[in-house]
C-alpha cells in the first residue's frame, strides 16, 4: 500500500510499504477513505520529537471501512465486553488508543490508558508515567503506524472504532478522530458558566472547534487571538471577536474588552511552537534551537497573565518537554486552575455525532484543501508555511 | 563482583488478587509475558524446569522450587542446586484497600557468574534488569487487563531509511 512516511526533519515521502496485518486478537484493519494532516503533525515535521524514526508512518486523523477483524471478534469472546463490529462497517478511528479495561479507561480517561503504549518505559522516564498509545505520533507514544495511508491496523478496535450512520459524508465526521473532540474538551475544560467570556490563543483547526464548542457550552463571548488573517476571519465567522497579536498588545486589549476584569477562562490552543514577539520570543527561539528548552510557551504565559482572578486555564496545545519562565506567581496568586491532557476522544463521540445530526455544526467548515494522498509532502509544506490560506488539509487515498 | 543483583517493581492491576494469583501460579504461563523466558515445564506442585533463550543461541536452564505459597497472596520460588545461575524471586498480591485493583510487587534476585556463561547471562538480563522486570510485569498487566499484549512488532514501515 501507499503510506506517508517521516524520513527526517521536513522530509516527508509517500512510499510503497507492506499492507498491515492483524497482530492481536482485538485488532481490526481499516481501509482508509479519508485522512487529514493535524497541526500537531507539524511538530513532528519540524523535528521537535526526538523519538521519531525514519520510515515511521504518519497520521492520526483517519476513517474508513473495516476490511478485517481479529480472532476476538470471530469467536464472540471480546474482552471487556467491547462493541460488536463487522467487516464492512464504516467507522472513525480515535487518535488515542485505549484498552477499555484499565483504571483509567474505566474512568473515561481514555487518553491515559495504562495498556496501549508498548514503549511506556520511555514515557515513564520522561514524564513519570505514560499516556496512552497514539497513532502515528512517535515512539514515545508507542510507535504505532499512522493513518495517512491506504490501510491501517487498529488495536483494541472493539473499544475505539465508532460506527457512523448512513447519510453523513466523510468530511462531516472525519474530525471526530481528533480536532473536534479536542476543541470540545478544551472548551469543557474552561468550566464555562452561562455568559462567560473565553479567550482562545490560536485559531488553527483546534482553536476553530474550540470557539464553536465554547458557544455550544454556554459562553457569552469568545475572543480569538492569532496573526493569520484567514484564520482570524474563520474565527469571526464562528462568532468570535478577534485580536491580531501583531497589531495590538493582547493583554491590554483583553482588559479593555472585559471591563478590566479579564476573561473568565483562557485557552492555549497553540502549544510548543508558539511565535513570540520581541525579546521574549527571541529568548525562547534561541534556547529551543540549542535544546536548552524544548517547548516555546509564549501563548501559555500570556494566557495566564491575562486570565481573570480565580479563572481557568485550558491547554489543548501540545507540549512534550520543558518550558522556561512560567509565570507561577501570577498563576498562584490569582488562584487559577489549569486543565489539560491529550483528548479523551472516546468520551465525546456520541455527543458530537448528535450535535452534527441535530445540525448544530457542520465540521467540514474548517477544510481549505483537499489533496490526494500522494500529494502529502506538498500538503505538509503548505500547511506548515501557511501558504495559500491553508487551514486544514484532507487527504484522499 | 559476584554480588547478587536484586531488582523489584510494583504495579497496580485492575483485577482481583485471586485471578492474578491463579494465572501466575501456573509457571507455564510465564513465557507469555516474560520476554527472555522460552519455556517452563511444571513437574509437580513444587518443582519446575525453566529455560531462557538469550543472544547467540545461548540457553540458560535451571530447576526451580516453590519455597513459599500463600493462596491469593504470595508465591516465592528459588532455583535448586545445580542451576546454571542461582536465582530466586517472589510475587506478592495485595488488594488495594479501597477496592481499586491489586497492588502487585515482584522481587527477583540472581547471582551473576564470571566467565563465558556469566557474560551470556549478563546479556540475557540486559543492561537494565530493572527495566526488563518492569516491562515483563507491565506485559503481565496488559495480558490480565486486556487479554493481549500491546505491540507494534510486525507492522509496516517505510524503507527509505536515511
Amino acid at each position: 500500500m501507499k503510506a506517508v512516511c517521516w524520513e527526517g526533519t521536513k522530509k516527508i515521502e509517500v512510499e510503497t510499504v507492506p499492507d498491515p496485518k492483524i497482530i492481536n486478537p482485538r485488532d481490526a484493519i481499516v481501509k482508509i477513505t479519508s485522512t487529514a494532516i493535524c497541526g500537531s503533525d507539524l511538530h513532528l515535521y519540524n523535528g521537535y520529537n526526538p523519538t521519531m524514526k525514519p520510515g515511521d508512518i504518519l497520521g492520526h486523523e483517519f476513517m474508513g471501512e473495516i476490511v478485517e477483524l481479529g480472532s476476538a471478534f470471530k469467536n464472540g469472546n471480546i474482552h471487556n465486553k467491547g462493541k460488536a463490529l463487522a467487516v464492512g462497517d464504516r467507522v472513525v478511528v480515535p487518535f488515542t488508543i485505549s484498552c477499555g479495561g484499565c483504571f483509567f479507561c474505566n474512568r473515561s480517561l481514555w487518553s491515559l490508558c495504562d495498556n496501549s503504549n508498548p514503549n511506556a518505559w520511555m514515557a515513564e522516564e520522561m514524564m513519570g508515567h505514560s499516556p496512552s498509545g497514539l497513532f502515528g505520533y512517535s515512539h514515545l507514544t508507542g510507535g504505532y503506524a499512522g493513518g495517512q495511508a491506504e490501510y491501517a491496523r487498529v488495536p483494541f478496535a472493539d473499544v475505539g472504532l465508532f460506527k457512523i450512520p448512513d447519510g453523513l459524508a466523510d468530511e462531516q465526521v472525519l474530525f471526530f478522530t481528533d480536532i473536534f473532540p479536542t476543541g470540545y474538551m478544551a472548551a469543557e475544560n474552561c468550566d464555562i458558566e452561562p455568559g462567560d467570556t473565553v479567550a482562545i490563543w490560536g485559531c488553527g483547526p483546534v482553536g476553530q472547534f474550540a470557539i464553536r464548542s465554547a458557544f455550544m457550552l454556554g459562553a457569552g463571548r469568545v475572543i480569538a487571538i492569532d496573526r493569520v488573517p484567514e484564520r482570524l476571519q474563520m474565527a469571526k465567522d464562528g462568532g468570535a471577536e478577534i485580536l491580531n497579536y501583531e497589531e495590538v498588545e493582547v493583554g491590554e486589549a483583553l482588559k479593555e474588552m472585559t471591563g478590566g476584569r479579564g476573561p473568565d477562562s483562557v485557552m492555549d490552543a497553540v502549544g510548543m511552537e508558539a511565535h513570540g514577539l520581541g525579546l521574549e520570543g527571541f529568548y525562547d527561539k534561541a534556547k529551543q534551537a540549542v535544546r536548552l528548552e524544548t517547548d516555546r510557551p509564549n501563548a501559555l504565559r500570556q494566557a495566564i497573565v491575562a486570565c481573570r482572578k480565580g479563572g481557568t486555564v485550558s491547554v489543548p496545545g501540545v507540549y512534550t518537554g520543558f518550558v522556561d519562565k512560567m509565570p507561577m506567581g501570577a498563576f498562584m496568586n490569582k488562584g487559577l486552575t489549569m486543565k489539560t491532557g491529550q483528548t479523551h476522544v472516546h468520551r465525546y463521540l456520541q455527543t458530537l455525532l448528535d450535535r452534527v445530526q441535530n445540525g448544530d455544526i457542520d465540521p467540514s467548515f474548517v477544510i481549505t484543501h483537499r489533496l490526494m494522498l500522494e500529494q502529502a509532502p506538498q500538503g505538509y509544506e503548505i500547511f506548515n508555511d501557511k501558504q495559500d490560506n491553508c487551514i486544514k488539509i484532507v487527504l484522499k487515498p | 563482583m559476584n554480588q547478587p543483583i536484586k531488582v523489584e517493581k510494583t504495579l497496580t492491576i485492575n483485577k482481583p488478587a485471586a485471578e492474578l494469583y491463579r494465572f501466575w501460579h501456573n509457571f507455564e504461563n510465564l513465557p507469555h509475558f516474560m520476554k527472555h523466558l522460552k519455556n517452563v515445564k511444571v513437574y509437580d506442585a513444587k518443582r519446575s524446569h525453566w529455560t531462557t533463550s538469550g543472544p547467540l543461541n545461548v540457553t540458560v536452564e535451571w530447576d526451580a522450587e516453590i519455597t513459599e505459597d500463600r493462596e491469593n497472596e504470595l508465591i516465592a520460588w528459588a532455583s535448586v542446586e545445580g542451576a546454571d545461575v542461582n536465582n530466586s524471586g517472589f510475587i506478592r498480591f495485595q488488594p488495594n484497600p479501597n477496592g481499586r485493583g491489586t497492588e502487585v510487587k515482584v522481587v527477583t534476585e540472581y547471582k551473576p557468574l564470571g566467565g563465558e556463561i556469566g557474560n551470556a547471562i549478563a546479556k540475557l538480563f540486559g543492561e537494565s534488569p530493572k527495566q526488563q522486570l518492569g516491562d515483563d510485569l507491565r506485559r503481565f498487566k496488559m495480558l490480565m487487563e486486556t487479554g493481549e499484549i500491546a505491540t507494534t512488532e510486525g507492522q509496516p514501515k517505510g524503507h527509505n531509511r536515511s
